[in-house]
């Protein structure tokens, strides 16, 4: 039944890959906006504390005495001192001669003297951000421009950059986490259906081909439409050769009843010894057909009635009597003893009482077909309240012991039955039976190492 | 050999014509002579001061020398800006000059669990490390005082020496602001802080105000009554002076300047390792044995009452005071006041 599936990938995978892929990408696409956001952010802080300072410079500069003085406010620096430990450098200049700071300072960017300038530059090793702004005084009557430039390094911003880097990478790596937690989560819920569905489909017995009628997400319906549709065709097909099957067997009995009629009445004719041996031959030919058509029917009305199961109330007693009654003529024909053993009271449980006759016959049948002549067939009906049980056993040959698990298989005869008449369905039919009623059939043979033994188990209708 | 003998030479002759480009008061050696390495400390403070430290530390060290020079704060700034003597560490009590010759980039980093350790306040950049904290005091002369009720602010200050023109005329003393580094630190932030300082030089200058170029030498004149006030000593020497009890030591409770003795690498260092642990020793060292150098670890009680102190801080803010044109307009402000 189960052929080699051929594989190709895992939608779970595929789909955790490619959540996984998406949630990796989404973190770095926001460590870098981040970063960059807060690197202008940083930047523009640094600017403006910058130009607070450049401003207070120029607020103190004015023309005292008609020369310039120029007292820087403490708050210029100590300002810039509070916000970070960067090195400060100024300079200031008078018509674009140096007048006090640092002289060596880059020159600052060029502009128009009412707009505040920046410029990024290397001073001394190391990277400088330089804020410069101009004002106009009168200084003994002449206009002169006086410039501040106040630089400082940018260590405070690499070091608020490194922090925030750090925050948002923890930050990233976290939303990611989270996000590959909720897609393997995801995967998971959205394969789940689809295991549920193999699920119940493979824990189905062999001759379940019903429908599936469990709702399923809307992706799903055209594989079960699909799977539906396959199974009922299947059915149909298998109900289609069980029926032509029966079909035939019915067609070939019919005549070959006949027929066996007609060979007897020619027996009665025949003289020569050789010409009768013939036709016993002949009668032994047809009746073996005849029995297997006979059985073939019996199967398929197993199968249909096990589908469409009448449940009514039956007595095991009752059927084990009846079917010893029906073949005791059969059995004393070889000179066997059928001994019923039958408990005290009823054992009742709910089935077919046509298909559970037609086991116990096959099963009965049997018996008497492999049991030597003159010996005794045992029927034991016994039962516990719960379970009940009919045991049949012989005193033929038994089982042989490699064969017990296929001897229910269509078609199929033990090694050891060679001789007698039989078309491999009898235990089969039974087994069938058992099953239908949630039973069980077993082989085993006896103890003292004479005979098989058979026996079928039932529930019992609780009462 | 001879070769390398020779350039040895001429860079030892290089090397002492560069060690003389600036002015030392003092120099001095500890550590065992057959030493193969030698760190050199380059400090305003007095060998003797700093004694107990540096023994102390050559115990930890082995095989180590220590040269020790003394110069005043302008002299060790220009020996590092512009000589470019080669020193592992300088400590000096100029906080603004430290704080120059840090942001112009003489100084290396240092990072230990040691300077992680100190107050935030008490370094700037890992480069610059205060290891003491020191007050501006007023050393005054019990006895001048005689029958007066000792001042305890400056404003009491101010009222006693109104009151009191003829007790007080010529004695009394502060630094000459232009002469001393310490004294235009103090003087700066004392201007920072209140007004009251203008006021208190007014009544200085106009009781004909004595101009010093030291501490020790105004404590001095305190102790042999020349002066009845001296202003803005650093209390540190004053209370390392114990034994003379006709001075009090008065730590103004309006608002007390606390200077930051600091310390750093120097740029040209040989030995910044060394140079690292040394500092670390002197940021962690009790200085118990060292009367008025109040350490910068655990707080330091200097006054009863914290919130009058007032400690200069390090950082840019310091810059302002080194510019020239703010010198030079502080100068002359401060000398229409003194010199009236």
């Amino acid at each position: 039944m189960t052929g080699a599936v051929r594989k190709k990938g895992s939608i779970r995978r595929r789909l955790i890959i490619q959540l996984l892929g998406g949630a990796a990408l989404l973190a770095i696409l926001m460590f870098v906006v981040v970063r960059l956001y807060a690197r202008d952010l940083a930047a523009d802080s640094q600017d403006e504390i910058l130009s607070a300072s450049v401003t207070s410079i120029l607020d103190a500069a004015a023309v005292r005495n008609g020369t310039l003085a120029l007292d820087i406010p403490y708050s210029a620096f100590s300002m810039l001192g509070n916000v970070s430990d960067d090195r400060v450098f100024y300079t200031v200049t008078r018509n674009d001669a140096f007048v006090t700071g640092y002289q060596d300072l880059p020159t600052p960017q060029q502009g128009r003297i009412s707009e505040t300038r920046f410029r990024t530059a290397t001073y001394r090793d190391v990277e400088i951000r330089m804020v410069t702004a101009a004002r106009r005084l009168s200084i003994a009557g002449v206009p002169e421009v006086v410039e501040v430039t106040v630089a400082q390094t940018r260590d405070g911003l690499r070091q608020t950059l490194n922090e925030i880097s750090r925050t948002v990478a923890m930050f990233g790596i976290g939303f990611f986490l989270l996000a590959a937690f909720l897609g393997v989560l995801a995967a998971q819920s959205a394969i789940g259906p689809l295991r549920q569905l193999a699920g119940s489909v493979s824990r189905r017995g062999p001759e379940d081909l019903r429908p599936v009628t469990a709702r399923v997400p809307e992706e799903m319906a055209p594989l079960v439409a699909a799977l539906n549709s396959f199974m009922s065709r299947l059915k149909a097909s298998l109900t289609r050769s069980e029926d032509l099957i029966a079909e035939a067997a019915h067609r070939v009995r019919t005549p070959l009843a006949t027929v066996r009629t007609q060979a007897e009445i020619t027996l009665r004719r025949v003289d020569k010894p050789e010409n009768r041996q013939a036709v016993r031959e002949m009668i032994r030919a047809i009746d073996e057909s005849s029995r297997a058509a006979g059985q073939l029917l019996d199967h398929a009305m197993v199968s249909f009635r096990s589908e469409h199961l009448e449940t009514k109330g039956v007595d095991l007693c009752r059927l084990a009597s009846d079917a010893v009654e029906r073949l005791r003529p059969m059995a004393d024909l070889r000179d066997i003893d059928i001994e019923l053993t039958l408990p005290g009271e009823p054992q009742i449980l709910r089935g077919d009482a046509i298909l559970l006759q037609s086991a116990l016959l096959n099963l009965l049948d049997n018996a008497i077909k492999y049991s030597p002549t003159d010996s005794t067939v045992r029927v034991v009906v016994s039962g516990d309240g719960t379970a009940g049980r009919v045991m049949i056993r012989d005193s033929g040959k038994g089982f042989a012991l490699g064969e017990l698990k296929t001897l229910t298989q269509r078609f199929v005869r033990g090694g050891n039955t060679s001789g007698v008449v039989g078309s491999g369905l009898g235990l089969t039919i039974a087994d069938e039976v058992a099953r239908a009623h949630g039973g069980s059939l077993k082989l085993e043979n006896a103890k003292e190492g004479i005979g098989g033994c058979a026996s079928l188990s039932f529930l019992l209708a609780s009462r | 050999m001879r070769k390398f003998v020779l350039l040895a030479g001429l860079a030892l002759m290089w090397l002492a014509a560069q060690a003389t480009a600036y002015e030392i008061e003092d120099r001095r050696s500890f550590g065992p002579d057959g030493a193969s390495r030698t760190l050199r400390i380059i400090s305003t403070g007095d060998a003797s001061l700093f004694e107990p430290i540096l023994t102390s530390f050559l115990q930890s060290e082995p095989n180590l020398r220590i040269d020790y020079v003394v110069a005043s704060s302008t002299q060790l700034s220009r020996a590092i800006h512009e000589d470019g003597a080669v020193m592992d560490v300088a400590l000096s009590s100029a906080m603004d000059l430290q704080t120059k010759l840090v942001n112009d980039g003489y100084a290396l980093p240092h990072r230990s669990n040691a300077t992680s350790s100190l107050p935030t306040w008490a370094r700037w950049r890992d480069h610059l490390f205060a290891f003491t904290q020191e007050p501006a005091a007023i050393v005054l002369n019990r006895a001048a005082f005689d029958g007066l009720p000792m001042p305890r602010t400056r404003q009491d200050l101010i009222a006693l020496m109104r009151a009191n023109p003829d007790r007080f005329e010529g004695r009394v003393g502060t630094y000459d602001v232009r002469q001393s580094g310490l004294g235009y630190l103090f003087a700066t932030q004392d201007a920072r802080s209140s007004e009251t300082y203008w006021r208190l030089t007014e009544v200085m200058g106009g009781l004909g105000v004595k101009l010093y170029c030291c501490s020790g030498l105004m404590i001095d004149d305190v102790v042999t009554g020349d002066l009845a006030v001296a202003y803005n000593v650093l209390g540190s020497y004053a209370q390392a002076r114990p034994e003379e009890t006709q001075i009090e030591v008065l730590l103004p409770e309006d608002f007390t300047t606390v200077m930051l003795r600091t310390a750093f690498i120097p740029a040209s260092s040989e030995l910044p390792d060394i140079a690292g642990r040394f500092i670390d020793h002197l940021v962690t060292r009790q200085w118990d044995n060292a009367p008025g150098l109040s350490q910068v670890f655990e707080g330091a009680e200097l006054t009863r009452d914290d919130q009058a102190l007032r400690r200069i801080r390090l950082g840019p803010g310091l810059l302002v005071f080194l510019d020239g044109f703010k010198k030079q307009a502080f100068f002359e402000e401060w000398r229409s006041a003194v010199l009236q």
